[in-house]
């Protein structure tokens, strides 16, 4: 039986293959929208865990593994954003320059941080994979569920909002 | 909106927020995978507690059904 067959039927050896194939990738997706190492860990896990409990509902004909993984994971980074919405900004905690930014630049960093937490947590998603990390609109919308045109629809709201919160801090993109 | 304009916004996000580009992951995640599968086996459902309450009730208030209860074991 092919390994996804046997996944969909409960094999725990099969899901620990899928789990050992597919966490640097889903660990790294993660990383573009949450954007810390120890949450998206935490996330990368709770995307299997999901998709263990899931395993019914996976039709192996479909098969692909890798973007129903994306989507789960989209998923569960953006249930993560929305809870931990009103306790901490966007977290960064990416390996630093070797030449530490100039007092001004770390100013712009923090308005620019604050700007994104105003965002919904949708389209905060958006705005990082199509704008910072520069993701195809494709593979962005089939991680979220929605069309290409949903995409360009929320990196345009999110584009509006950021820079409206910008000026207003007086940062004129 | 023009294009121009979300390029210059483009840009000065990933000069303040660089792309995580190279971000690998540093260790295995299956032991905490395989920790998260066994709290899973071992958690109690809620709906179990609440039949369990509601039957401990049933027999404090209605003793009279403790033999029944035993015929039907």
């Amino acid at each position: 039986m092919e390994l996804l067959e046997r996944f969909a039927a409960g094999d725990v050896d099969a899901f620990e293959t899928l789990f050992r194939q597919y966490q640097g990738e889903v660990y790294r997706w993660l990383m573009r929208i949450v954007r810390n190492t120890a949450v998206a860990e935490d996330l990368t896990v709770e995307t299997f865990w999901r998709m263990h409990r899931a395993h019914a509902r996976f039709d192996p004909s479909k098969g692909n593994c890798g973007a129903w993984l994306r989507r789960i994971a989209t998923n569960a980074a953006i249930d993560h954003l929305r809870h931990s919405r009103r306790e901490v900004p966007l977290p960064e905690d990416l390996p630093a320059t070797a030449q530490q930014p100039p007092a001004e630049q770390l100013e712009l960093r923090r308005e620019i941080l604050r700007a994104m937490d105003k965002l919904s947590p949708r389209i905060r998603a958006v705005v990082l994979l199509a704008l910072v990390e520069e993701q195809p609109y494709q593979r962005i919308a089939e991680a979220l569920g929605i069309s290409e045109s949903a995409v360009k629809l929320r990196v345009f709201r999110g584009v509006r909002i950021l820079r409206k919160t910008l000026s207003e801090a007086g940062v004129h993109p | 909106m023009k294009e121009p304009e979300i390029d210059d916004l483009k840009k000065l996000l990933k000069d303040s927020l660089p792309p995580t580009q190279g971000a690998e992951l540093q260790r295995d995640l299956w032991p905490a995978m395989l920790q998260r599968l066994d709290q899973r086996t071992m958690r109690v459902p809620w709906w179990d507690w609440a039949l369990l309450a509601t039957l401990a009730a049933a027999l404090c208030f209605f003793p009279g059904i403790i033999p029944v209860l035993l015929y039907q074991l």
